[in-house]
């Protein structure tokens, strides 16, 4: 059946208005676009990692989640929700439940590059029928905007400061989708909030009704980490997949497949002045011809990875 | 009839556990509970139980994911030891604030550093405060019987709490001992179908977990899970007698040996208690008035009744088989006079560090402390209660 927004949308919320995360945060959009691609008869167990999408969701005695949810820890959310899963696969066998139910981690970049890496690791390697969504917002910002392992090289963060001596983060991103790609696993891709959701909710829907573990990393903007207005959020997503900076992409059973290629590549100078974490790089050529070359690196890897080179 | 046998602890645990046929068990390896999870992955290899073995990545991960099942709505098992238990701490607390029936084998290992495999008591003494219970079984029997009492308590009404089955590591854990099985059947009954009133996979009401609870509300939690604590005491009470008409075999919050008329006493817990009855049996052959106090739960603490039964004794010695670096002595010897001074008692008290790393206790070293408490009944004071048994002095 062909993709339709509103088709999708009529589906009721799975998570509802009046939370309290940011106007202009990626997070929801993502998440309530991953949930749109659960069928409406099937039953979730959702799981977070501690973070801002966990904070500003469940702050009790209030929930705006309509599925069973479960939030433990930062660093474990893949072993919190492969256990709720063994449950499930255990009580089933036992004829002990009849509903089918679909299992659903969501962490950010911090929960899962960094602190969950491990967690996430294991959940995937040992096979547990679930999808576990990185929402990467590129640094930890629930905490007060600290540079993670995903935060883009020279990005200004509370902990990679941007100072009269040291521009910025240092290192480049960690490519993450490549690791969980080593894994094995039978659904991994690479996403993000564009256009009428429909690369973000066919891939949810792939790695959901795929057998096995699944992983989706979705790029999720924080208007307060990258320092760009509110209604500028979809702008900012199509500035990230437009300049390369963050490619969309599926790899179904180890074959790279490219989802998206920008009619006209634009430049990662774009990219850099939409956003004040990239201020004080912004007007040094030495830096921007760095960084784009690095763009065009990764992108013509993908490229190639991907047999469209 | 009970099945007569010879197990090590650790495969009476497991056989208690393949009884009980848990719906999760998720574990990771470390000596000496490793043979917990080995045992049992070969009862699931082998289709003697309908559980889902998650063998996790780490221990963090393994009480993460008993906290995902138990939450899901599982009858949830799993086993570790020392750093193992260390590096689950956080989620101790959270499996504890889920008020999440749970039942951890603990085979108590000395916590690193330096690395050390053997038998202390350091690893599940620094969990005392993470709101489990918390049950010390002295030999391989009771290591099982435990285990089988805990998922009662554990899933009991007023409880809902996680339990601590600990025993120590090597000297029960692998030592093969004469054992009492209870038959398969009669244990099932005992522990009954796990009938969780809230949990995700039911489909009548969703439920969510693991709040943020700001100032407005997470002292209620605290509150409630306290509670959940003080409730426990009563109900271990209640399940031992229980337990008792299927095994005939009797427990309580502790067991006070030959304290009738004692006029020393010591006060301890673990492996190391079968010692102390020898030195006790040789001692009251020649006359002497001493008795010993085995403390089997020692989350919840029960207060009350180990002061009232140390009431008559002129002194008494504290044996902590862990240090407590808070220059003042062991926890076992901080809660005991504690439980002492608020009941209105005042024996003279004495705590001694013994075992640590595995250093062996002796019936001499035993027989040390018992002529101790002599000279301090001799001088009517205690000059310095802070002691180490069996340590090498600089």
């Amino acid at each position: 059946m062909a993709y339709n927004l509103k088709a999708t949308t009529d589906k009721p919320e799975r998570l509802t208005g009046g939370h309290r995360l940011c106007a202009g945060c990626g997070a929801p959009v993502v998440v309530r676009t991953v949930l749109r691609a659960l069928k409406e008869e099937d039953r979730a167990v959702i799981g977070a990692a501690t973070g801002c999408l966990e904070v500003s969701t469940f702050l009790y005695p209030y929930t705006a989640w309509q599925d069973s949810f479960i939030h433990s820890a930062f660093e474990n959310v893949g072993a919190t929700v492969s256990g709720a899963e063994a449950a499930y696969t255990s009580l089933k066998r036992q004829g002990k439940i009849n509903d089918n139910y679909k299992f659903i981690a969501f962490g950010g970049d911090g929960g899962t590059y960094d602190i969950g890496l491990q967690s996430l690791s294991g959940a995937m390697e040992r096979g547990h029928d679930m999808v576990y969504v990185c929402y990467d917002n590129g640094a930890y910002m629930n905490t007060g905007i600290q540079r993670s392992s995903a935060t883009p090289k020279y990005a200004d963060t509370t902990t990679s400061p941007a100072g009269s001596v040291i521009p910025g983060k240092q290192q480049y991103r960690k490519d993450l989708t490549k690791i969980l790609v080593g894994h094995g696993i039978p659904y991994v891709a690479q996403s993000a909030p564009i256009g009428n959701f429909k690369d973000l909710y066919q891939k949810s829907e792939k790695a959901i009704y795929t057998p096995g573990p699944a992983f989706l990393n979705v790029l999720a903007p924080c208007p307060r980490g990258w320092r760009y207005e509110s209604p500028k959020l979809m702008e900012i997503c199509n500035i990230a997949v437009d300049t390369c900076f963050w490619p969309m992409y599926e790899v179904i059973e180890g074959e790279y497949k490219l989802s998206y290629k920008p009619k006209k590549k634009r430049p990662i100078s774009d990219w850099l002045e939409s956003q004040g974490r990239f201020k004080h790089v912004v007007k040094k050529p030495e830096i921007v011809e760095e960084l784009q070359k690095e763009i065009d690196t990764r992108w013509e890897k993908l490229l190639k990875l991907c047999g469209e080179a | 009839m009970a099945i007569r046998d010879k197990l090590s602890g650790n495969e009476a645990v497991a056989v208690a556990m393949r009884q009980i046929n848990p719906d999760v068990v998720a574990a990771f390896p470390i000596t000496p509970s490793t043979e917990i999870p080995q045992y049992f992955s070969a009862f699931v290899a082998n289709g003697q139980v309908d559980t889902e073995f998650v063998p996790v990545e780490s221990e963090h991960s393994a009480m993460s994911a008993c906290i995902g099942a138990g939450t899901a709505g599982a009858r949830t098992m799993t086993a570790t030891s020392a750093n193992g238990l260390a590096l689950m701490w956080e989620m101790l607390y959270i499996a504890a604030s889920c008020k999440l029936p749970m039942v951890l084998s603990v085979v108590n290992r000395a916590l690193s550093g330096p690395i050390n495999i053997h038998n202390d008591h350091s690893d599940s003494m620094g969990a005392r405060d993470s709101g489990w219970i918390q049950l010390y079984g002295e030999n391989n029997q009771e290591a099982y019987d435990n285990a089988i009492m805990a998922v009662r308590i554990a899933e009991h009404a007023d409880v809902q709490l996680p339990v601590m089955n600990c025993y120590d590591g090597f000297i029960t854990s692998h030592a093969v001992e004469n054992i009492e099985l209870i038959e398969d059947d009669k244990v099932k009954a005992f522990v009954g179908q796990y009938k969780p009133s809230t949990y995700m996979l039911n489909s009548d009401e969703q439920i969510a977990v693991g709040p943020l609870a700001v100032p407005t509300h997470y002292f209620e939690h605290k509150r409630q899970q306290a509670e959940s604590m003080r409730n426990s005491k009563e109900v271990i009470v209640e399940v031992a007698k229980a337990f008792k008409e299927i095994s005939g075999r009797e427990y309580g919050l502790f067991e006070a040996y030959k304290m009738e008329d004692a006029e020393r006493a010591i006060v301890l817990i673990g492996s190391s208690v079968g010692t102390a009855k020898f030195v006790v049996d040789a001692l009251r052959e020649k006359g002497e008035k001493v008795g010993l106090i085995k403390v089997r739960v020692f989350r919840p603490f029960p207060a009350e009744e180990l002061a009232q039964s140390l009431k008559g004794v002129k002194t008494v010695a504290i044996l902590d088989k862990c240090d407590g670096f808070n220059a003042k002595g062991g926890p076992l010897f901080s809660e005991t006079t504690s439980a002492l001074f608020v009941n209105g008692y005042t024996p003279l008290a004495v705590n001694y560090i013994y075992g640590l790393g595995g250093r062996d206790v002796k019936t001499t070293d035993i027989e040390k402390v018992y002529s101790d408490l002599s000279e301090i009944v001799t001088a009517n004071k205690v000059e310095d209660p802070y002691r180490y048994l069996g340590v090498v002095e600089a």
